[in-house]
């Protein structure tokens, strides 16, 4: 024991000596940690909140009832059911909007709700009167009230125009739902004498498809409880694709750990000569550094944890915003972070500082006692290293192909790229190499000729830091691209989508008739669309049917990625039905294919005449004509409609509006605050993305900032020479910038085509995989100026401080590299 | 723990036995020109409380000898036997306790561990044999004129400082054996007889085997013997 603490107390004293270094190895590990937990508490936290919402029944392990044809289950089954002895509970769930946010609101029949979920405790309380007895109650989290900015007994109105029963806070539902009556639910979602489904009571006897056909013939189908919900299912690839983000940070981070862990090597190699000299056992050699190494992570990974906890508070609001308006997905804004994020975030910390210290320790386990002559100098020795690692590229650049030609699926998108990038960042020094001996080549002073081979005997202990600004700067140019192109082709898709003057919602069916017979009286409106909607499911993915007329507005303006020949005519018709790009891509549709699509109560069998893109839009959507729409849906929603008039007249059209009908009016807005407002929730999406980026490439920059202070001192010994022959200080200094610089910019230079290979991958793979949509690809050319600047910048930054202690360097320390020759 | 007991037993079974010997040790490095025989059958015997010198042209295998002997690297042939025990084909791990319990070693380039202090430097060893001695080290401090010096690090200090430390290092573990590869070869005259005459001494006190690389005739002489590696072959000069 006492052997043990001594030699892990030697090993400590070198940190002491050495701040800087152990700074950058602790900064190292705690960035790393932190990015990846940062990203892993946002999703924890919105799968929180999922799930909460989902659990809100304890339906978690309780089947239920469904409809076997349309979305909705009549309510005269529910009572086929009752009186069959079946203990079923109905249950109606929609979202609403209150304000700018939505809510998912869920009405139940407190009386018939299977015991363990949260409103069944109102059965036995008094509770259960007011809930029932008009007007009602809301059930709400106080994370909700909160956010709605009211007290108990408020009554918000939806955008519908629907007023809530009172509010009253209750602590076990989920922030983001409401609860009311069943009754309240149908009036409200405006779905009389409709159900979305029924839960079987877990406690009762589990009924057989075969008893359920009994009851109520073909019209219902059972569903095995199911995991997670729409949410889960429809948010898992942006989820993803955070993971896949932080991930890329955590690596880069591990380059830092893995240069500072390499320096420390290199300056502790007497050292651990000296000990295994003087009798120290190597297995507790060993033990001692990987104990050094756990104690580093721990205590780097749990001030990790707390700035990852900052940041995943920082960009929560932004995640919320967009997970809110791409999908409706309510996530709680107080940060709860669960003791899994802990313990999963320090593992992490664990684990990568081993495997960033794995080369360095396998190196002790071989460390002869004995110093052993080289074997060979270091030319040779970097060429068969860099021929080595141009192999395993090889092999990293074959796996991504293999990925690309026969993989399919979201993961084998991230095995390419993962692929793509680790084979790049390996063959980079390949590159350097081979460029740096072709200026060594065209050099013919003497100190020229010195700058390029001494750039080039300083690349292997720059290289990972140099691959990490590699990867760091793709990345950049990569999401760049990707971003800028969806604005681009966002806006102009926008454009041509949102080409109506004026939208608006009516309260009712007959309020919206009735707005509209007013409107086509008007001399200034040209046209009044209708834009009515039913929902349905396909394959249990959730699909929105709209119904729109035969007009110059679509078949001039919306364009279709495909069609056959007089697709709009055949829409007019009911021949046939326009199906959007996700939906198409998800059933595997073609033109000229039958898609199935469960109406009320029976499926219709639409031939599919048109392919149209829908940027965005998790769910899928489905363009028939309006008439057909009513015949296939009579109960679908009629209160949504767009107006054509001149650009001009529509503000004071919407004033007369709003002036004349009043409540009737739910909702109206003009054509550029719809933009606007459809704009935002990207903004939000890619402002998450934008950080993470940016946190990306200054983590590079500190790896940079690591392996160059870790070169300094090696340094010493071949500078020195060249001083001692009579280049000044400063001129040392100027030319160390200077390799730094063109290092730097050399890989700037070839980012950029990596950049936008990782930005093709992303559009044509990952996108299409994980949203169901593909965008056309434009490139920028001025982010990749933007990009050089920062690599420049990035370089000059992190050469600052060690190049100034360089050049400070005192005349007797470079004269020590002559006194101890070794 | 097993070399302890093993070797203790023989101590006292092996008064009148030498405290080293080696008999027919032969080693060869590989190199890109192929083999280079270094040792062609050393044989050797030293007694516990002599000192010997071993003296050779640069390049002859004084080191590799010396190596040998230390059990940092293993002979290709022949035997070595220190206080009873066999060193050659010994385990790794058994090597390492042989090392810090029963020798002590001064290099050439001194070998401190730069991120220690001289006291801790030169109480290195004794600790990590669990055999540290504050007595001792205390005297060894004040014999080797450390004692101002004990906070500093070793970049602070002078050649001749250093290799003091060392000196006090390899003797703070009390060991059986003392070998010493050029000790003063980095220092000037002046100092190495000084540093020499304060090693003896402390010799002395211990009562350790002594076995010093040097190619000094003049310091060599204050030796007990001298012999001289030539051609492979131990020779008496
Ligand atoms: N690890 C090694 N690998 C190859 N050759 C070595 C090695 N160590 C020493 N030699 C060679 O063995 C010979 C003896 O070396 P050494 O014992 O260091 O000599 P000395 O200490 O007498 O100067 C030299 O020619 C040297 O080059
Ligand atoms: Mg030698």
């Amino acid at each position: 024991m006492r052997q043990a603490y001594w030699i892990f107390a030697t090993l400590l004293s070198h940190w002491r000596r050495h701040p800087l270094n152990l700074a950058t190895l602790m900064v190292g590990l705690a960035i790393a940690t932190a990015l990846w937990s940062g990203v892993q508490a946002l999703n924890q936290q919105a799968r929180a909140s999922y799930d909460r919402a989902a659990a809100v029944f304890g339906e978690a392990g309780l089947a239920s009832i469904v409809s076997a044809r349309g979305a909705f289950v009549a309510q005269d089954a529910y009572v086929a059911l009752r009186r069959a002895g079946w203990k079923v509970s109905p249950v109606l769930e929609g979202s609403v909007r209150i304000g700018a946010a939505s809510y998912r609101l869920i009405g139940v029949e407190p009386l018939t709700v299977p015991r363990g979920s949260p409103v069944s405790g109102l059965a036995t309380g008094g509770e259960l009167e007011a809930f029932l007895r008009a007007p009602g109650q809301t059930l709400a989290a106080p994370e909700t009230l909160g956010e709605l900015g009211v007290a108990e007994g408020a009554t918000p109105s939806t955008d519908k125009g629907k007023a809530l029963p009172p509010l009253v806070r209750d602590g076990t539902v989920a922030p983001g739902l409401l609860v009311v009556d069943i009754g309240a639910a149908q009036d409200i979602l405006g779905r009389p004498g409709q159900l979305s489904r029924l839960i079987v009571d877990g406690d009762a006897a589990q009924p057989d498809a075969a008893a359920l056909a009994a009851v109520a013939g073909d019209a219902l189908r059972l569903e095995a409880a199911a995991e997670g919900g729409d949410l889960a299912r429809l948010t898992d690839s942006f989820h993803l694709n955070l993971t896949a983000f932080g991930l890329l940070a955590f690596i880069v981070g591990l380059f830092i750990v893995h240069a500072s862990i390499g320096l420390a090597f290199e300056q502790r190699l007497g050292t651990l000569r000296t000990m295994r000299a003087v009798g120290v056992p190597l297995r507790l050699l060993m033990a001692a550094l990987v104990a050094e190494m756990v104690l580093a992570a721990l205590l780097a990974g749990a001030v990790g944890m707390v700035c990852g906890y900052f940041i995943a508070a920082a960009l929560l609001p932004d995640v919320a915003a967009s997970l809110d308006g791409l999908y409706g997905a309510h996530v709680s804004g107080q940060l709860a972070i669960a003791p899994r994020w802990w313990a999963s975030g320090l593992g992490m910390a664990l684990a990568g500082a081993l495997a960033a210290s794995a080369l360095s320790l396998a190196k002790v386990a071989r460390l002869p006692v004995l110093s052993v002559a080289k074997p060979l100098a270091w030319r040779e020795a970097q060429q068969v290293q860099l021929r080595r690692q141009g192999a395993f590229a090889v092999f990293c650049l074959v796996v991504a192909l293999l990925a690309y030609v026969a993989g399919h699926g979201l993961i084998a998108g991230f095995v390419v790229i993962a692929g793509v990038l680790l084979g790049a960042a390996l063959l980079l020094p390949l590159a350097l190499s081979g460029l740096l001996s072709a200026g060594e080549g065209t050099a013919k002073q003497a100190l020229a000729q010195w700058f390029w081979a001494d750039t080039r005997q300083q690349l292997s202990g720059l290289s990972l830091a140099l691959m990490a600004l590699l990867l760091a700067l793709s990345a950049n140019v990569g999401v760049g691209t990707m971003v800028e192109g969806f604005r681009k082709t966002f806006t102009g898709w926008l454009d041509e989508r949102l080409n109506a003057e004026i939208y608006f919602d009516a309260a009712s069916a007959a309020d919206g008739a009735r707005i509209a017979a007013w409107l086509a009286r008007q001399p200034q409106v040209s046209a009044v669309l209708p834009v009515w909607r039913a929902e349905t499911r396909i394959k249990g993915w959730p699909v929105d049917v709209y119904g729109t007329r035969d007009h110059a507005t679509y078949r001039v303006h919306f364009s279709l990625l495909s069609e056959l020949p007089g697709a709009w005519d055949k829409v007019r018709d009911g021949e046939g039905v326009l199906v959007s790009e996700q939906l198409a891509r998800r059933m595997g549709l073609g033109l000229g294919s039958t898609l199935a699509i469960p109406t009320g109560d029976a499926v219709w069998e639409a031939p599919v005449v048109g392919l149209y893109p829908d940027y965005g839009n998790p769910k899928g959507q489905v363009r028939v004509n309006v008439d057909h729409l009513v015949r296939h849906w009579p109960d679908a929603r009629r209160t949504s409609y767009s107006l054509r008039t001149a650009p001009e007249q529509a503000e004071a059209l919407i004033g007369t509006m709003q002036a004349q009908f009043g409540a009737s009016l739910a909702r109206v807005v003009d054509q550029a605050s719809l933009k606007a407002a459809s704009t935002r929730i990207f903004e939000k999406t890619f402002a998450v993305t934008g950080a993470l980026n940016t946190l990306t490439l200054v983590v590079s920059g500190i790896a940079l900032f690591a392996s160059l202070l870790a070169l300094t001192g090696l340094r010493l010994a071949q500078l020195a020479p060249v001083w001692a022959l009579g280049v000044p200080r400063r001129r040392l200094a100027d030319l160390e910038i200077g390799k730094l610089l063109v290092l730097a910019a050399i890989t700037a230079v070839l980012a950029v085509p990596l950049g936008l290979v990782l930005a093709w991958c992303l559009v044509a793979i990952v996108n299409v995989q994980a949203f169901g949509w593909r965008l056309p690809f434009h490139v920028f050319p001025l982010q990749w100026v933007v990009i050089l600047a920062l690599a420049l910048v990035t370089a000059l930054l992190a050469a600052v401080i060690p190049v100034a202690r360089l050049g400070r360097t005192a005349p007797q320390d470079l004269l020590r590299v002559f006194a101890n020759e070794r | 723990m097993t070399v302890i007991d093993r070797t203790e037993r023989s101590d006292r079974a092996a008064d009148a036995a030498p405290l080293l010997r080696v008999s027919g040790v032969r080693k060869s490095y590989a190199t890109p020109q192929g083999a280079l025989a270094v040792l062609k059958g050393v044989d050797l015997t030293l007694a516990a409380g002599e000192s010997l010198a071993l003296l050779g042209e640069s390049g002859s295998g004084k080191s590799t000898l010396l190596h040998l002997i230390g059990g940092l690297d293993d002979a290709d042939a022949g035997e070595i036997v220190l206080d009873g025990v066999r060193v050659t084909g010994m385990p790794d791990a058994e090597r390492a306790a042989l090392r810090r319990e029963k020798i002590g070693i001064v290099f050439q380039q001194f070998n401190l561990v730069p991120s220690l202090t001289v006291a801790d430097n030169l109480a290195f060893q004794a600790r990590i044999a669990g055999r540290f001695d504050a007595a001792w080290q205390d005297e060894l401090m004040r014999r080797l004129g450390l004692a101002a010096l004990a906070g500093r690090y070793p970049e602070q200090l002078s050649g001749g400082q250093q290799q003091r430390v060392a000196i006090g290092r390899a003797l703070a573990v009390k060991p059986r054996l003392l070998l010493a590869d050029e000790p003063t070869g980095n220092l000037d005259a002046a100092t190495g007889d000084e540093v020499l005459g304060l090693a003896l001494d402390l010799i002395r006190r211990t009562g350790c085997g002594f076995l010093m690389v040097t190619h000094s005739t003049r310091l060599a002489a204050r030796l007990d013997r001298q012999v001289m590696l030539a051609s492979g072959v131990l020779v008496t000069p």
